[in-house]
């Protein structure tokens, strides 16, 4: 059924169809011409531009509409009362993301080019980046959870596809399992809801339950608060929270615009679109909710002080990553639901800026060391130092953005963190377990200013450790590449405009924007009230954590005293427990590698399938045949007595038959 | 008793007897024998059942040529002295008593069946039968009208075991 | 009048008959316990064709003609069998084996 206001929003399946067109033609490039590099760059990089177009003008389209305009396209499952169309939603909400998804990934399209121009396999990446793209579109456009699910599982296997996209390295291909396993246990969760979901709304479309839910759900209850803590549990591995999140840091192995892309911008957010989505289920459970806005609070300290100690660039933004999407579930666990979408677009400018910027970075530094004959680490911040002076305008944007994810006003990851912030402490006042959450958040804020500042020193200023002669070979990336830093930087500075607070003589316009899908979950949440008092007095709490953040990294750490890693001797105490990443990895590996591993091993093969499958059931039904087969045999002795013997036992038998 | 039972009694003794015998000897020859006097027990008993002509044709053929053909081939065979192994021994001789006996009980079960009253025919029906047409025109008449047929097809199956037996019991075909 | 007597008797004969059968490794004895079965149907038929009719006569003479093809037969393998094999002991002759 189509809308017959749609209008131009009817265009929708457009934005999904020119990615996927991408997707099959440089496929099929893959195979039949994989060096026509110019034509992948015509098809991967233009059917996104153009589907961010199109994008823009659904956007528009369904401005004045406040109900969501649902377009379906054909029946996918019709199975007794379960009924699941292929169909796509069009709201405010899934506005807002295709326009991120599209918008943010079209930069890094461009900047791809210049990035993977001498890879080999730039045809298969571009169709697995178009796939992506396809896939996250599903995601974020679907009307029902089964159809979001196609596009939850369909980023995760593009994610795999990319992560290992160098996969003659057998480091890279761990990775790729690693991300899709951990990300498949969260799945599970995701599962167990839709089935608890359908069991008691009746449908899976999302009009259908979010309306029917506050009838169907008694606030509080167990039943609603299991739905939404499974719910959770698939964003945690989606969006790497605790205690699934142990897959990103290691997800880096991938190229770096990957890297931006799927682990920045786009697909580590879908956690967060899900609960902004089910915003009236969390409402309903409150229980769930403080689970949320603590869970996001947790990792992002938690994230924090690991980010404090790696030396590699992309782990430190990894973690940085992992950081910041703890605020995002912080502000969605309070009820907050548009800060924390208004800091999901944010991040996507600012962490994605930083990512590309850090891969400029490696770009240079793989030709510096080829160039020198030297073997080190590209991507190891000892190795690098005062790089502002060959790159300055990737310098100057990636401080630009190390100020915004800072929280330094009025760069846009002010606004928006702030927004949470005051969120969380406003929830604070009704239950005081959430001051415990905006303490971490604040402590959280402190430290990323700390090591985004650490990060930029080691990397930009101070003395430059490459190595002999690598000054003449270290300069700024071609305009391919610095374009589009130059773009998000510029998203990345006037982007707090989206959402200006009221305190500050803002309309806050996205929170207006998104009213229409969070209205519903509103009406269950308290109410709070800071005044403006209060809330001036945060505003400048936060801004002064930055700022003594930033200067403590300056004058804390010494570049000049930095030794290449080659040279440097290991960490020790506590600093070492950070640079181990709290051995999480080493505890989930012993608690549960081991033992799966283990049960696989000894109880599932040896016993289960080789003595039991194996010997029993097979060899055992083999050797019962081979045992009757004997047994008949045996009649035939060829011994002219037997044979009549057995005869006149038939003759007995036939008698007592006729006799009865 | 009747003259006919006690001849009856006679002549079955005599028949079970010699079949018993002819089982249990060692010498095929003796065997041969021994069956020849059960046959002969079993014409005197055909007699005493009103079937004359089967009687004499059991004299004359079954013992007559049957058994003389036998005993041809026994000692065409130069059996005459028995070989030590011919019987199956103890485990084959419990094996054939036990079915033996099994079958003994069976057909003693059937020892209460009596043909139906619609199909029986009266006391005396075949004497008196016999005396209008005669001993052998009694058999002969059924056999030449309603069982015709097959009578022409054994004479076909006796000209079949002819040939058949000449072209396996040749030396050289 | 006879006919339980006789049937019992009957009865008894193709016993022995088939006991003969199983018991003895002489291929020509075992065609003779053969034959004895044959008779023992004979009487059968005889005794009953006091009751039901002539048609019993006529079976026997049936049955005989029958007997006589079977026996020559039978005895014409035994002998090409006993040319091949030098023996009549049912024992060895196990070609169907297996």
């Amino acid at each position: 059924m189509t809308d017959p206001h749609a209008g131009l929003a009817a265009w929708v399946w457009l934005v999904l169809a020119l990615p996927l067109a991408g997707f099959l033609v440089n496929g099929a490039l893959v195979f039949v011409r994989p060096r026509a590099n110019g034509l992948v760059t015509l098809v991967g990089v233009g059917t996104v531009a153009a589907a961010f177009g199109v994008a823009v003008a659904v956007a528009t389209a369904v401005g004045p509409a406040h109900e969501p305009l649902v377009f379906r396209y054909w029946d996918w499952i019709t199975a007794g009362a379960l009924r699941v169309d292929f169909a796509l939603q069009v709201d405010h909400l899934s506005a807002v993301m295709l326009l991120v998804v599209t918008g943010v990934g079209a930069l890094i399209h461009v900047f791809s080019v210049g990035y993977m121009g001498a890879d080999p396999g730039y045809a298969r990446y571009f169709a697995y980046l178009n796939l992506f793209v396809f896939f996250m579109l599903v995601l974020v456009l679907g009307a029902s959870f089964p159809v979001m699910f196609v596009g939850w599982e369909g980023v995760g296997l593009c994610s795999y596809l990319l992560i290992g996209f160098w996969f003659n390295e057998r480091i890279n291909a761990d990775a790729g399992k690693k991300a899709f396993i951990v990300n498949r246990i969260g799945d599970t969760g995701f599962l167990v809801a839709m089935f608890l979901l359908f069991r008691t709304t009746g449908s899976l479309d999302f009009g259908d339950v979010l309306a029917r839910a506050p009838a169907t759900f008694t606030a509080g209850a167990p039943l609603i608060t299991a739905i939404t803590l499974l719910l959770f549990l698939g964003c945690t591995g989606k969006s790497a929270q605790i205690p699934l999140f142990t897959w990103l840091p290691d997800a880096m192995q991938g190229p770096t615009p990957v890297s931006a892309l799927i682990h920045a911008a786009t697909m580590v957010t879908a956690g967060v679109y899900l609960v902004a989505r089910c915003s009236v289920l969390f409402a309903l459970a409150p229980v769930a909710s403080a689970v949320v806005a603590g869970v996001g609070a947790l990792t992002a300290l938690f994230a924090a002080t690991i980010a404090l100690k790696q030396w590699d660039i992309k782990r430190v933004l990894a973690y940085s990553t992992i950081s910041q999407l703890g605020y995002m579930f912080v502000g969605v666990g309070t009820g907050a639901y548009a800060a924390g979408i208004f800091h999901l677009v944010t991040h996507a400018f600012f962490k994605a800026l930083l990512f590309l910027g850090s891969g400029s970075v490696i770009h240079a530094m793989h030709h510096a060391l080829h160039a020198t004959h030297r073997h080190g680490d590209a991507q190891d911040m000892r190795t690098m130092g005062g790089l502002r002076r060959c790159m300055p305008w990737t310098a100057g944007l990636m401080w630009i953005a190390t100020l915004a994810i800072a929280g330094v006003p009025p760069l846009s990851g002010f606004f928006s963190k702030d927004e949470i912030l005051t969120a969380a402490f406003a929830r604070g006042t009704s239950e005081p377990l959430w001051y415990l959450w905006w303490g971490l958040g604040l402590a959280a804020a402190a430290l990323t200013a700390f090591y985004m500042t650490r990060l930029m020193l080691y990397t930009f200023h101070g003395p430059n450790r490459t190595g002999e002669g690598a000054d003449a070979h270290l300069h700024e990336a071609p305009w391919v590449m610095t374009g589009p830093l130059l773009a998000l930087g510029v998203l990345a500075v006037a982007g707090g405009a989206l959402n200006v607070p009221p305190l500050l003589g803002g309309g806050a316009w996205l929170h207006h924007w998104l009213e229409p899908v969070t209205a519903a979950a509103a009406a269950h949440l308290p109410g709070v009230h800071v005044s403006r008092g209060t809330e001036w007095a945060l505003v400048v709490l936060a801004v002064a954590l930055a700022g003594a953040g930033i200067l403590a990294a300056q004058r804390l750490l010494r570049p000049t005293e930095l030794l290449p890693a080659r040279a440097a001797a290991p960490e020790t105490g506590f600093g070492r427990v950070l640079w181990r990443k709290w051995y999480v990895d080493e505890l989930y590996d012993a608690l549960i590698v081991r033992p799966v591993q283990w049960i696989s091993s000894r109880v599932l093969w040896r016993l289960v399938d080789a003595r039991l499958v194996d010997g029993l059931l097979v060899n055992g039904t083999a050797a019962a045949s081979r045992a009757l087969g004997w047994l008949g045999s045996r009649l035939q002795t060829g011994q002219l007595g037997m044979y009549v013997a057995v005869f006149v036992i038939g003759v007995l038998a036939l008698l007592s038959a006729l006799a009865r | 008793m009747s003259l006919t039972e006690i001849l009856f009694w006679a002549f079955s003794g005599c028949a079970v007897v010699a079949a018993v015998l002819c089982i249990t000897r060692r010498n095929p020859v003796k065997s041969a024998l021994w069956l020849v006097v059960t046959l002969f027990a079993l014409a005197g008993l055909f007699v005493l059942l009103d079937a004359h002509f089967i009687g004499v044709l059991q004299i004359l053929v079954y013992a007559g040529a049957i058994m003389v053909l036998f005993l041809f081939v026994i000692m065409l065979l130069n059996l005459g002295q028995g070989a030590p192994a011919d019987r199956r021994g103890l485990a084959g001789g419990i094996v054939a008593a036990g079915l033996g006996v099994g079958l003994l009980l069976q057909l003693s079960v059937l020892r209460a069946a009596r043909p139906p009253e619609a199909i029986t025919l009266p006391d005396g029906y075949l004497t008196a039968l016999q005396r209008e047409q005669g001993i052998v025109g009694a058999v002969a008449r059924p056999l030449f009208a309603e069982y015709l047929i097959p009578f022409e097809i054994t004479s076909v199956l006796l000209l079949a075991a002819i040939v058949g037996a000449v072209v396996l019991a040749k030396r050289r075909l | 009048m006879l006919l339980g007597p006789a049937l019992a008797v009957s009865a008894l004969l193709f016993t022995i008959g088939v006991v003969g059968v199983l018991f003895r490794r002489n291929a020509i004895v075992v065609f003779m316990c053969v034959e004895l079965m044959l008779n023992a149907a004979n009487l059968t038929f005889v005794a009953l064709a006091q009751r039901l009719g002539v048609a019993g006569h006529v079976f026997v003479f049936f049955v005989m003609a029958v007997a006589a093809a079977e026996a020559a037969v039978g005895l014409a393998i035994i002998l090409a069998i006993f040319r091949h094999r030098e023996t009549v002991d049912l024992g060895n002759i196990n070609l169907l084996k297996g």
